[in-house]
């Protein structure tokens, strides 16, 4: 290996070390606030990726049907809801929220399918189809398990991810689709070495968005709320912040991130409908290495989880993923260490 | 009362007829099980398209009608058993003919030999030790030796290897390095990709580092274009070699520009009206690409649906034999022996990928006439003689 060699590696690992990083912020925000380990993560990603596709070669995607077929189980099971505790008053408010709101994107992808408008219009749609999916399955099939275990949460959210990746082969057939560069061309780095300007905005985008993610948290109420909700749950009722609300702000926060996520890799990789679960795991190992808490160890572990992949596919294709996930035992022993039992013992009573 | 006794009486003789009619000449039944759902329905819908084309195509044999069944496996091994022992036992078909996925195939293998009925898979699988089964498919050794030749008329010395890491991909290397030192090729990097990868890169790098003259793709389907284009972005010059596994108007849309240049393997039918006028097979395929335009009102763009017509031709010929050779009647035991036996003595059998012979012992019955080596260009793939 020579330095050439090196520095492509350390550039493609850094792309996908920011992909991971994206995913990985969405996983721990998710966690943090619902203690919900939400697999379906990159199954967004993938349907976001796949409705560009959709856009670009001129066919409605079929993310409308799915996003639509949520919306109305979500506005059934909350309309069950109103008529057993006899508050049908509030039923124009339910039908607004979780049926014309999550329609509105869906509107506004149809109208953008098949007209020649700047790429761009097509982007803004996918991205904005996705975001409702995350909310909505969790209204749908977490929110009535909120209090349960994180064991209990784990598994109804697997079930999720299969749920949706098998609707994915349904809606978007087995083959796989790439679309069009966000950006063409490539620049020169100092020392006569190309970089492709794709791989440029995927690092440029995960620097900007994580920042947006420190202002976001750091000064705005909403974030504020979403800390406190992280911190202590009952803490948080107290002082008036209600859980459900926060839980959907995360959900919805963690849908964008899956949307941008999409939008961003479907140039450089080709995306089948099963591509999500690979990245929301990868992710999930940087999480883990963020302790599922810390959004900076999270994000250095993003990155060193990309570089560890990019040099392991190097040295052996075929043994890249047990190198990306045997860095799990020993980052796993070394939180075991240094966590103490009591800590354990509050999450118990916390339960 | 009177009504209700004519009725009977009625059905009564109408039942009788049938019967008769029943015993005078029954009809031939083909039992198809390929995959129209699941992750192989990509190949399952044009085996069933072609399927249907051979039926509008050759619907009678000998003055017999010919029923087909179709069910679908679901990608599904188990349930490819499953339908391969109710097409037998409930359908009693003369033949069985499929299906998408090696492991299918061979679960349906297995039971046309418990149930004894001769089978048509149209998948390149070797089910070792059983009689009652042949393939239309190019076995992979015939494929990538075409493409080893190629090589060595190019004058390639090195070539480097990228492959899935699956049995596919220990298929064509299995295949190139079997012939590849013969031709006086060294085989130098044997590099594997998951597919589903995000990226190749690593892989590819440690390719070009070597700096081998050509690189041999190993994969199917549009994950099979990764390479294609991780070699494209990272500018190799040298000749990039592939298989059938790609020959998919799929790969053609994710590849792009990546896969110009690109020299494959691939039956002829593929590229049949750039044959010359004499080649064997260049007649039939264009006859099977009206024959599928008319039935399916879209022209046919993969090897698939090519390998379930020939399956057909290679029963409907068989059949035919068997129907003048023994008295035996379609759907009994004795036909099915007399159409196996048939199957296996099948004699220079045009078909739209290549001329067939059938030999008892053996599962493939295709030679040369069987490949060509097509070029990928500009999103068309052209003959290159």
């Amino acid at each position: 290996m020579n330095w050439d060699v090196a520095l492509i590696l350390t550039v493609g690992g850094l792309a996908t070390g920011s992909v991971y990083l994206l995913a990985g912020l969405g996983l721990v925000l998710i966690f943090s606030v619902t203690r919900v380990v939400f697999v379906p993560f990159g199954d967004i990603a993938a349907f976001a990726a796949l409705s560009l596709a959709a856009f670009e070669t001129g066919t409605t995607p079929p993310t409308i049907g799915l996003v639509l077929t949520l919306a109305s189980l979500a506005v059934v099971a909350e309309l069950w809801q109103l008529m057993r505790r006899r508050e049908l008053a509030r039923m124009p408010r339910v039908l607004m929220v979780w049926g014309l709101l999550p329609a509105l994107p869906c509107l506004a992808a149809w109208w953008v399918t098949g007209r020649n408008l700047p790429a761009i219009a097509g982007i803004v749609a996918s991205i904005l189809l996705v975001v409702p999916i995350a909310p909505l399955i969790a209204r749908i099939a977490l929110r009535p398990i909120a209090d349960a275990s994180v064991l209990v949460l784990l598994i109804a959210s697997l079930a999720l991810h299969f749920l949706l990746s098998g609707l994915g082969l349904l809606f978007f057939g087995p083959e796989g689709s790439r679309t069009h560069p966000l950006v063409a061309g490539a620049t020169t780095l100092p020392g006569g070495f190309p970089v492709s300007m794709q791989v440029l905005l995927m690092i440029a985008s995960a620097i900007v968005l994580s920042g947006l993610f420190y202002l976001l948290f750091e000064r705005t109420l909403h974030g504020k709320a979403l800390r406190a909700t992280a911190i202590n749950r009952v803490g948080a009722r107290l002082v008036g912040i209600r859980p459900a609300r926060t839980a959907a702000l995360a959900y919805g926060g963690g849908s964008l991130l899956a949307g941008l996520i999409g939008v961003l890799i479907a140039p450089v990789t080709t995306i089948y409908y099963d591509s999500g679960f690979i990245i929301g795991l990868k992710a999930f190992v940087a999480a883990i290495i963020g302790g599922l808490a810390s959004y900076p160890l999270t994000a250095l572990g993003a990155l060193a989880v990309g570089l560890v992949e990019s040099f392991a596919s190097f040295w052996s294709g075929a043994l890249k993923d047990v190198f990306v996930f045997g860095t799990l035992i020993p980052v796993l022993l070394l939180r075991s260490l240094l966590a103490s039992r009591i800590e354990e013992e509050e999450e118990e009573i916390d339960e | 009362m009177l009504i209700s006794r004519l009725i009977r009486y009625a059905a009564a003789a109408a039942g009788a007829a049938a019967l008769a009619a029943g015993a005078l000449a029954a009809d031939l039944k083909v039992g198809l099980s390929v995959s129209l759902s699941g992750p192989n329905s990509s190949l399952g819908i044009p085996y069933a398209k072609g399927m249907q084309t051979a039926l509008a195509y050759k619907p009678e044999i000998n003055g017999r009608k010919v029923q087909l069944i179709v069910l679908d496996d679901s990608s599904d091994p188990t349930t490819a058993g499953r339908n391969a022992r109710k097409l037998i036992q409930e359908d009693k078909v003369d033949v069985l003919i499929g299906t998408s996925g090696v492991p299918s195939a061979m679960a349906m293998a297995q039971v046309a030999k418990e149930g004894a009925t001769p089978m048509i898979g149209v998948t390149p699988f070797a089910p070792v030790d059983n009689p009652w089964v042949v393939a239309v498919a190019q076995p992979t050794q015939l494929m990538v030796d075409a493409v080893v030749e190629r090589m060595k008329r190019n004058g390639i010395k090195t070539v480097g290897y990228i492959g899935f890491s699956d049995a596919w991909g220990d298929l064509v290397y299995d295949a190139l390095t079997k012939t590849a030192p013969t031709a006086g090729i060294s085989v130098v990097a044997n590099e594997r990709y998951a597919r589903n990868d995000q990226a190749v890169t690593g892989q590819v790098l440690k390719i070009i580092a070597l700096h081998p003259d050509a690189v041999m793709t190993g994969g199917a389907g549009t994950p099979g274009a990764l390479p294609f284009l991780a070699l494209a972005e990272l500018g190799y010059k040298g000749g990039i070699y592939g298989q059938h596994g790609l020959i998919n108007p799929d790969f053609i849309r994710v590849a792009g520009a990546a896969g110009n240049g690109a020299l494959m393997s691939t039956g002829p039918v593929i590229v049949a009206e750039q044959l010359p006028a004499n080649y064997p097979t260049r007649k039939i395929a264009l006859e099977f690409r009206e024959a599928f335009l008319k039935v399916n009102h879209a022209p046919s763009t993969d090897a698939f649906s090519a390998y379930s017509f020939d399956a057909w031709l290679v029963f409907a010929d068989a059949a035919a034999r068997a129907l003048s050779a023994t008295k035996a009647e379609p759907g009994t035991p004795a036909f099915r022996l007399a159409l196996r036996d048939a199957i296996h003595t099948t004699k220079e059998v045009v078909g739209t990928h290549g001329v067939f012979n059938f030999k008892p012992g053996a599962v493939y019955g295709v030679d040369e006439r069987a490949r060509v080596i097509v070029k990928l260009e500009n999103g068309q793939w052209k003959l290159a003689p």
